[in-house]
């Protein structure tokens, strides 16, 4: 047990999606003006990266990896290069099989989501973490954990820049440097104050 | 009046379409440091005071004064101590020019050659930050602002006292410029530039910012900071070994950043900080609060490996850079949190990181300026809940 809480602690804040790996960059920036906006995308992102997570590493254990057909007698066949692509396709088809459960049955919750939904297929931190599960070699328990907890960190880092955007429309930028150039700086600054994680061995 | 004249002879030059009109804000700079300005409220609506951003500013600069000379203070006693056990004579660079003997007791034979440490180093930080301060002023057309006096202050006092002049000169430009110009100068930044610049330093020049040898003027000398030692070999040894008792370290008798190494001193002007209300105490008591609940967490839990754990909050509020950043780092109004609300919960996670960093984190003995820098990025989301809440709440009044 206490081995899972710290992947979970571990994965939210000492190896943040966003700002330790710099993952999810391109929505990160996009939907990053509005608080309210960056917290929805981001309670989708951790339903999605929980559910696709450990899925991938089912498909992964018992599909992909070397050796992992003895199950049907063909023990020495290995489809691990056919990972990349078949992580994408789960993701793919997870997240339209969640928007059309989301519509069907949470129609508020969709409407809230709206164009992010189907964004978050191609946001790089949701097939990071397939393939950090990959690499790490984490069990289907790991993964779950793995999955939730880089959810949330990533979830928190879009909500806090959101909050210091909604901040710095107050502020005076040079004209150079409105719009996204001030935002990579932003970002930049937040991940020095994430620095803190940094050597924290759990 | 014979300046008062001169100044408003020569002011239409400075205005739009004089021969100067671009070095208006030098010129602004230059007659306010004489004069008050003569802009006032009129209208009837505002409550009128004597206390404007000037002299908050130029207040919160004479509160750090108490620290910056028992941190002079300090760096002599350190390096003159040092200097006899070594037996050493002369420091053998241009400061033997004007010191000399070395003796520790001597109160004011210290206090100077501590200052031949921090002067340099607060002259250069002064210099180089007020430039990027004019610079930006001038091409931006906004007025230099006090509150850069207190930033270049408090630069100086958190860098230790062996640090080369370029060094300081390079972290003030990144504090100044990334941290705060780039965002529209005072006022407009969302993270403290001072420590801004300091993290800059550290996790670009570690050599230089941490480790042993840093912290006592004394050229050959390695002595680690009493955090470091703690983490180590734990507290009980650490005060044996560095032979400091609980009062030592609370006036300072100790290594460390130029400034923050006496909690008294630094309470001091916490206190006048406090009295007139320029300091947030709900930031100050939440910090507090945040500590002293995180460490006793802390010494509950108990470890047999990690002797930070058994630190009791007495100790972590003397050592380090605690007392400073809670008195002067945390409360800066700009990238505090705002409202009333925020500022506990702002200050409780700052106490709250404080604690974890230097007990659970092995990397960095240190988290007082780690724990500001992230906090001061949680105060806007902080702020945002507060007046969420706040509307919900008033929605549900009806």
């Amino acid at each position: 047990m206490e081995y899972y809480l710290s992947l979970f602690v571990r994965s939210i804040f000492i190896d943040n999606m966003a700002l330790t790996f710099f993952l999810g960059m391109c929505t990160f920036m996009a939907v990053s003006k509005k608080v309210d906006a960056a917290i929805g995308l981001g309670v989708a992102v951790v339903v999605v990266l929980g559910l696709t997570v450990p899925i991938n590493n089912l498909l992964y254990t018992y599909l992909l990896a070397d050796g992992a057909l003895a199950w049907a007698g063909l023990p020495n066949v290995d489809l691990s290069f056919l990972g990349l692509i078949s992580y994408i396709g789960v993701i793919a088809a997870l997240v339209q099989i969640l928007e059309m459960v989301l519509d069907k049955y949470v129609p508020a919750l969709y409407n809230a989501l709206g164009v992010f939904l189907p964004l978050i297929t191609v946001n790089c931190a949701i097939m990071g973490a397939s393939l950090f599960m990959v690499e790490r070699d984490y069990n289907f328990a790991e993964s779950t954990v793995f999955g939730i907890g880089a959810g949330i960190g990533w979830a928190l880092a879009i909500a806090v820049l959101a909050a210091i955007r909604e901040k710095l429309k107050y502020s005076d930028v040079p004209a150079g440097l409105q719009g996204l150039g001030i935002t990579f700086i932003t970002v930049g600054l937040m991940s020095l104050g994430f620095m803190s994680f940094g050597g924290i061995d759990l | 009046m014979s300046l008062r004249k001169f100044l408003d002879g020569i002011e239409p030059n400075f205005h739009k379409g004089g021969k100067w009109a671009g070095w208006y804000a030098l010129f602004e700079a230059v007659d306010t440091i004489f004069y008050r300005p003569g802009s006032v409220t009129k209208t009837t609506s505002h409550v009128r005071d004597g206390v404007d951003l000037k002299r908050i500013m130029i207040t919160v600069w004479m509160c750090t004064f108490p620290a910056v000379f028992y941190g002079m203070y300090n760096i002599g006693w350190q390096a003159n101590t040092t200097m006899a056990t070594m037996g050493l004579t002369e420091i053998g660079n241009w400061r033997d020019a004007f010191i000399g003997t070395f003796d520790a007791s001597n109160v004011l034979n210290c206090i100077w050659h501590g200052a031949l440490y921090f002067l340099p180093i607060y002259a250069v930080t002064f210099v180089v930050g007020g430039f990027w301060e004019v610079l930006f002023a001038m091409k931006r057309g906004h007025e230099v602002n006090e509150g850069f006096f207190v930033t270049s202050i408090l630069f100086a006092l958190v860098c230790p006292p062996t640090l080369p002049l370029w060094l300081a000169a390079l972290g003030i430009s990144f504090g100044v410029v990334i941290g705060k110009e780039v965002f529209g100068g005072t006022g407009k930044n969302f993270l403290n530039p001072a420590l801004s610049g300091r993290a800059f330093l550290f996790f670009a020049y570690p050599a230089f910012m941490s480790g042993d040898s840093v912290w006592t003027a004394v050229d050959g000398f390695t002595g680690a900071t009493a955090l470091s030692v703690a983490a180590v070999d734990g507290l009980e040894a650490m005060q044996t070994s560095l032979s400091l008792t609980w009062n030592d370290a609370f006036i300072g008798h100790m290594q460390g950043s130029m400034g923050e190494v006496s909690t008294l001193a630094i309470f001091i002007g916490g206190a006048v900080l406090l009295l007139t209300k320029i300091a947030s105490w709900r930031i100050m008591a939440g910090v507090m609060l945040g500590m002293v609940a995180t460490s006793t967490l802390f010494n509950f839990i108990g470890s047999d490996t990690n002797p930070m754990f058994s630190v009791p909050w007495y100790w972590h509020l003397v050592l380090g850079g605690f007392a400073f950043g809670m008195v002067f780092m945390a409360t800066d109004p700009v990238s505090a949190s705002m409202t009333s609300t925020g500022k506990w919960y702002f200050g409780a996670l700052i106490g709250f990181m404080v604690v974890v960093i230097r007990v659970v984190n092995p990397a960095f003995p240190e988290g007082m300026m780690l724990a500001i820098l992230f906090a001061n990025l949680f105060a806007p989301l902080i702020d945002h809940f507060v007046v969420q809440s706040n509307v919900k709440r008033r929605l549900a009044r009806g």
